[in-house]
């Protein structure tokens, strides 16, 4: 790893991280970028990590997508990823792409971006001048930008675990199986000691520039035709061939709601097994 | 101004282990995978067919994992093991009288290939998938090869042959234990 941060301080914007390559490769074949350096982190056997405890879930930098979704210990700690995760991209390009490489990404049509939004999570970046915790609210500036110096690799993500007596969901809306959702939800919900909803947060994908969280606790207990309307009045879609911004608008709302229910049912669940 | 790249681009050894053998060639970082069985292995059954990751085409198996092929750098994954289309099938035998995988053999009696530029794809997903779950439903199936782009067949006869493959593998594994 001294190695690949040296590379990146000595070549600085000239060079990108290459991981995964699953977003990067296509970027650079349709000449979209050009970077003149590549530095290739698939050598750095130390990132392939998933390691999970009472407080989170730490991925490093090498761990594909499949790892983590598959990572049992991982999905108990925090349910999301897995939800999220079945629904980036095909089984075929979770083998190869990575987490953290879809995080510093930052697309905000990434499932990913919302997740680690969502939960509250962050990223660690390292440079040679040491390293730093970037919290999610800090890390994603704008579409595909990320708070990322040139010279840093990111090197790890920290997904907090999901609080006791709460579940979670992740729904979207896709024009085909495994394509860019049009709009996508995740909702985690929160029980109090009497089962009434104490915490409901919903975070959004392709309807704003930067992953989008709503609190919709207050809405909530006006009831669904409320939470369905501040999920409309929160998003800032813009339109594009696939949808037009009314169109993602209305599917914030409809599916804000679907989430919200399925996170507040698998939140009952998870207080009715404790 | 930059530079013209070819004169300063440095070569790279790949090797790899291909369809059972060992076989390498000196490449530009800038290789794909894809490329490097093409051009540099002459291994023409994996075909290339959007080149940004959307169609599947390109699919061969890297350490028994399903991965595009243009999406990979060969220098990224040299050491590594990868079965191509070429790597499915193998000798005739007893029980396999042409030679051809469970999933080769059910793309061809199902009729699930017309044109046949995608189905060294199809092959390689299938061949994983069926690896990891041998007795799929039909949506399993259909989930199966849900990330491989046909613009011939219309998906129908593919499914039936991801499901008369899983036939025909139970049966072969049957007739070992026997």
């Amino acid at each position: 790893m001294p190695e690949a941060t040296a590379a990146l301080a000595e070549l600085g914007p000239s060079a990108k991280v290459l991981a995964g390559g699953q977003s990067l490769v296509p970027v650079l074949a349709m000449r979209l970028a050009a970077p003149a350096h590549l530095v290739d982190i698939n050598g750095l056997g130390e990132l392939d990590t998933v390691v999970a405890d009472a407080g989170g879930v730490t991925v490093g930098a090498l761990a594909r997508h499949s790892r983590v979704e598959h990572d049992a210990a991982a999905n108990r700690t925090q349910p999301l990823l897995a939800q999220a995760l079945r629904l980036v991209a095909h089984p075929t390009i979770r083998n190869r792409g990575t987490t953290v490489g879809s995080l510093a990404h930052a697309d905000p049509a990434g499932e990913m971006t919302t997740v680690l939004a969502l939960c509250g999570g962050s990223v660690t970046a390292a440079s040679t001048d040491g390293r730093r915790v970037i919290a999610a609210a800090d890390f994603f500036l704008g579409p595909l930008e990320s708070a990322l110096r040139p010279d840093e690799l990111a090197t790890h993500a920290y997904f907090p675990a999901l609080p006791r007596r709460s579940g979670s969901a992740f729904v979207e809306i896709a024009r085909r199986n495994g394509d860019y959702a049009l709009c996508g939800v995740g909702a985690i919900a929160e029980l109090d000691e009497l089962g009434v909803v104490r915490s409901l947060r919903c975070g959004y994908l392709s309807v704003s520039d930067t992953p989008l969280v709503l609190d919709l606790t207050r809405e909530w207990e006006a009831g669904e035709g409320t939470v369905a309307t501040r999920a409309r009045d929160g998003v800032d879609p813009q339109s594009d061939l696939h949808a037009t911004a009314d169109y993602r608008r209305h599917l914030a709302g409809v599916l804000t709601v679907r989430a919200a229910r399925q996170a507040i049912s698998a939140a009952r669940q998870a207080v009715g097994a404790a | 101004m930059t530079e013209p790249t070819e004169q300063r681009e440095s070569l790279h050894e790949v090797k790899l282990t291909v369809n059972g053998g060992t076989r390498s060639a000196t490449v530009t970082a800038r290789r794909t995978l894809s490329d490097f069985l093409r051009h540099d292995l002459g291994l023409t059954g994996t075909h290339v067919g959007c080149e940004h990751g959307v169609c599947g085409a390109c699919t061969v198996l890297l350490d028994d994992a399903p991965v595009r092929s243009c999406l990979i750098f060969a220098v990224s994954v040299s050491g590594q093991r990868v079965t191509t289309v070429e790597g499915l099938a193998g000798e005739p035998e007893a029980g396999r009288p042409s030679g051809l995988s469970p999933v080769q053999q059910a793309f061809h009696e199902c009729h699930a290939l017309q044109c046949g530029f995608c189905t060294p794809g199809f092959l390689t997903t299938v061949t994983a998938c069926l690896a990891a779950n041998p007795a799929p439903t039909r949506d399993q199936a259909v989930e199966m090869i849900a990330g491989n782009l046909c613009r011939c067949t219309g998906y129908q006869n593919i499914v039936d042959a991801v499901l008369r493959a899983a036939e025909l593998q139970s049966a072969e594994v049957q007739g070992r234990q026997k």
